[in-house]
């Protein structure tokens, strides 16, 4: 199929990008934006570890084509710290053990970002829901939901 | 040398990479020039190819090249195979064994749906799996066996004809004199338990890139593998490449679980379109393709029974197990031997007597995932225990503790082999006082108090226990080589390959506490066969004992160089000279302390001198291990029943566990909750699911049901340390514990939960649909 040009902002930059109507947006940050931190970890929308943000909510970039995506603004995990120093839930996964492989990680902290941003002060319940889309099948959640909270400044309640 | 890092919450060093997103998988890694393969796939689990076209795959846009079996028939070598007994358990059982190697690429039929059928390579990989949907296959459709015990039985449709049977392995087993024990007994109690295929379902799939060097005769290639090593020998063989010549990188790995351990059809075909093409070659498994042809696991069935006297005592143990293989044998005796030798677990029982038969069925190949064996025979056990005290009326916590083996019984000597052919001797840990922590930090007594009230109000809460006893570590060794440069800093290379365990960390920790360096000083690469000559790779609980205590040697070579180096350089008797925190001193003169890049440059010849010793400050040590050590641990599960959906919540979730000497609790307790995870997957939700076709039913993730944040409680944790005394550091393996007990805890749990019903459970997983139709059954 004809290629199609589309402009959008990834991370505060500005990118021009003649895309394949087919091609979805993880595959077009991976492999055309070399934005490799966004991974693929089901192609059906279940696992969570593609999701990026686009205008501030979190997405499934499996799920999406690039061409849809025209306009948009979109942060990816490369776009959380700040030069060398890491986002606070970036910092949080880190103290408490919020991550081992590091496949899910990415999703997760984007998940993270924009919960947090709406939900300042959660409650373990919320936060476990809030993430509930994004699978991890090494940590068994327990340190994530640490690392949330922690993120968030509160308590455990 | 002091225990500075030893032991210490150190944060993980391999953290601010991933974290950023920067870390580099398999999918990361890019080459100039790079081809994309995709893969044809069988449709059906058994049947015959009777002509594949290709033409217009051929000649379809992008497309570099089409493989089938005639294609690459000279490149087409067996596949390695795996599970032959080891010389001591051969000399113990008589195995009946057989094997019959795969090809990477169906030669003339197909024996399970996924097995791979033609290869593609194109210059994207969107063309590439158009042009696989353009082969036409002219297929023949034959009878299939699905249902293990059925295959089992003579005029099944056979897997692989020239065996004329589809049992793999068969073997009978006993100990003590399990007939006395049954006519002895006051009770027998008898039941059969399934235990569900269901697999490590890695976040990250497998996938291969490969590059052919033409000049060097060289073949690199990077692949999401826990078993690099094996990776290399595999391919050395098959391609009839010198060692030396096959590099085998395992990158970040997404997560492993034993998934990643099995050897791979695509682990060569990759490497060999590229080396036929001349052209570098990538794939990466998409996840309907890892549904259907990554290693399955698990799968067995037990008719066990157990004699015991009135008090609870048990006298003996009879089980019949059969564990459906798939359509291969790859893995031997490694599955029903491991089954068998955890059987027992905690409990003192001296006589026993098994019979195994491991079944080829039309189905994907099954292979160890985290525990390998042990979940399914715990579940087994455990089951029949809380059954047997059900029917004495005894509390499942009680006859635990009548017939648990007592510290003081340790070493305990099972007179009979383990599967690494060695006795099979228990050599530390304290099962009693493991089951005595876990009821007491899940509040047993209290529950058990409260919970007649509450089933009086109709709320069904439950509690259930599992205890295992599991051989970790198995040998024979892992390499690992250390070395210093010429700046003071330290590469430790080993073939234990991090797939998310924290290597770079832990491995750290040992190496800067043995050499006396700061950790800031160490760099550690795993699973690159470049770094160290022979490896074994990650699995079975395995690297932190294996690898750790191969770099403690290797360090502590390195240190005596260091020290002879540092001792001519200080002009001091080498007895005198200590390392610390990266630098060489004298004892007691701290103003003698020199920087070991200092040591390292004055060892190194100048035009005017020999330097003061030779700077060879590298050691590589393959520490052999004498047979596997025991880690053990108690679990206890509460649980809360909705007798009207059949739904259950865990609302309490604690493990009490012995790993021996700990590196990195921080670590360990990361390992722990993984484990119960995938263990509370495996108990509830998580099944691989075949029709009668075998055809797959549970082709992705909305069917294949992992556990969300959602359906986990907060884990809780009691560390007990009985160091090992079978390696130096005191350590035991760690990796796959928390996967073994949580089936048969859940499982317990809800039965007591449901005691006023009556229910049985015994199959997992103890789904909503399945358990309202035993509530509804009893009712």
């Amino acid at each position: 199929m004809t290629p199609r040009l589309i402009r959008l902002t990834v991370n505060g930059r500005a990118y021009t990008r003649s895309v394949e109507p087919r091609t979805t947006l993880v595959d077009f940050l991976r492999d055309d934006l070399d934005l490799t931190g966004t991974h693929v970890g089901c192609e059906h929308g279940v696992c969570g570890a593609c999701t990026v943000l686009l205008d501030g909510q979190p997405v499934r970039s499996c799920l999406l084509f690039a061409i849809q995506l025209d306009g948009a603004v979109v942060t990816t995990v490369e776009g959380l710290a700040d030069g060398e120093r890491l986002h606070p839930i970036q910092e949080a996964f880190r103290e408490h053990h919020g991550l081992q492989c590091g496949f899910c990680t990415p999703g997760l902290l984007l998940t993270a970002k924009a919960f947090l941003e709406e939900h300042p002060a959660p409650s373990d319940g919320e936060i476990r829901e809030a993430i509930a889309g994004n699978l991890c099948r090494c940590t068994g959640y327990h340190f994530i939901v640490d690392a949330i909270r922690a993120a968030a400044g509160g308590v455990r309640r | 040398m002091g225990a500075k890092y030893f032991g210490a919450a150190v944060r993980r060093r391999e953290d601010p990479r991933f974290l950023r997103g920067e870390g580099r998988y398999l999918d990361d890694v890019k080459v100039a020039g790079l081809l994309h393969a995709a893969f044809l796939r069988a449709p059906y689990a058994h049947a015959a190819i009777r002509a594949i076209r290709t033409e217009r795959a051929r000649s379809a846009p992008g497309v570099v090249a089409v493989f089938t079996f005639a294609d690459l028939e000279t490149w087409m070598k067996p596949l390695p195979l795996f599970g032959a007994p080891p010389p001591g358990l051969a000399a113990a059982i008589a195995f009946e064994i057989r094997q019959a190697p795969q090809f990477a690429l169906c030669r003339d039929r197909a024996r399970y749906v996924g097995e791979i059928v033609a290869m593609v390579v194109a210059d994207s990989r969107a063309r590439a799996e158009d042009a696989a949907e353009a082969i036409e296959v002219d297929w023949e459709p034959l009878p299939v066996a699905t249902d293990m015990r059925q295959a089992a039985e003579a005029g099944a449709p056979l897997v692989h004809e020239a065996w004329g049977t589809n049992v793999g392995v068969a073997f009978t087993h006993a100990i003590g004199n399990v007939e006395a024990a049954f006519a002895g007994a006051d009770v027998v109690m008898s039941e059969t338990f399934h235990i569900q295929r269901y697999v490590g379902m890695p976040l990250e799939s497998r996938g291969a890139v490969a590059v052919w060097d033409r000049r060097d005769g060289a073949l690199t290639t990077w692949n999401s593998t826990q078993v690099s090593h094996f990776v290399q020998q595999g391919l050395a063989s098959a391609l009839g490449l010198p060692h030396h010549k096959v590099r085998v990188i395992a990158p970040d790995l997404g997560g492993g679980f034993g998934t990643k351990a099995s050897g791979y059809p695509e682990d060569h075909l990759v490497p060999i379109a590229a080396i036929v093409l001349g052209r570098p070659v990538k794939w990466v498994e998409d996840r309907r393709e890892h549904m259907m042809s990554a290693a399955h696991a698990r799968h067995q069935i037990h008719a066990i029974s157990l004699a015991a006297r009135r008090d609870g005592t048990i006298l003996g143990l009879r089980d019949r197990i059969w564990l459906d293989l798939g359509a291969y044998n790859v893995w031997g005796i490694v599955l029903p031997y491991n089954t068998v030798a955890h059987l027992i677990g905690p409990h003192r029982i001296r006589n026993m007597r098994v019979d195994v038969q491991a079944v080829t069925t039309h189905k994907t190949p099954n292979a160890p995932y985290r525990g390998a064996g042990r979940p399914e025979t715990v579940f087994a056990m455990d089951r029949a225990v809380d059954r047997l005290a059900r029917e004495l009326k005894i509390d499942p916590a009680e006859i635990r503790r009548r017939n648990y083996i007592r510290a003081d019984e340790l070493p305990y000597d099972f007179g009979m082999p383990y599967r690494d052919g060695n006795p099979l001797v228990y050599d530390s840990g304290d099962f009693p006082a493991a089951l005595e922590a876990a009821l007491k930090a899940a509040d047993y007594d209290e529950f058990r108090r409260g919970q007649a009230a509450l089933r009086a109000r109709g709320v069904y809460r439950g509690i259930g226990i599992s205890g295992y006893v599991e051989g970790t570590a198995i040998g024979p060794f892992e390499g690992a080589t250390v070395k210093v440069d010429l700046g003071g800093r330290v590469l430790v290379a080993t073939g234990a390959v991090n797939s998310g365990q924290g290597h770079e960390t832990s491995f750290a920790q040992v190496c800067a506490d043995a050499l006396g360096v700061p950790l800031e000083h160490v760099t550690v690469v795993g699973g690159d066969t470049a770094g160290v000559p022979f490896g074994v790779g990650t699995f079975a609980s395995r690297s932190g004992v294996t690898a750790g205590n191969s770099i403690a040697d290797a360090c502590h070579q390195v240190r005596a160089k260091l020290v002879k180096a540092a001792a001519a350089l200080l002009e001091a008797a080498p007895g005198d000279v200590d390392i610390e925190d990266g630098q060489a001193f004298v004892r007691g003169v701290p103003a003698s302390a020199v920087p070991l890049a200092r040591v390292v440059q004055a060892s190194i010849p100048t035009f005017a001198k020999p330097g003061v010793a030779s700077p060879d400050f590298e050691a590589t040590a393959y520490h052999h291990v004498p047979t596997v050590t025991f880690a053990s641990a108690v679990h206890v599960a509460q649980v809360e029943v909705d007798v009207g959906t059949g739904h259950v919540t865990l609302l309490r979730y604690v493990v009490a566990h012995d790993c021996g000497k700990v590196i990195n609790p921080l670590i360990v307790d990361g390992q722990v909750h993984g484990g119960v995870a995938q263990g509370v997957g495996g108990a509830l939700y998580e099944e691989m699911v075949y029709d009668e076709q075998g055809q797959l039913l549970t082709g992705s993730l909305m069917d294949y049901l992992v556990p969300t944040a959602m359906e986990l409680p907060p884990l809780e944790t009691v560390h007990l340390e009985f160091p090992s005394p079978r390696n130096p550091l005191g350590m035991k393996g760690l990796g796959e514990g928390g996967a073994i007990s949580p089936p048969a805890a859940i499982a317990n749990a809800i039965e007591d939960a449901l005691q006023p019903f009556g229910v049985d459970i015994t199959a997992t997983p103890v789904s909503p649909a399945r358990l309202l139709a035993l509530i509804r059954e009893t009712a």
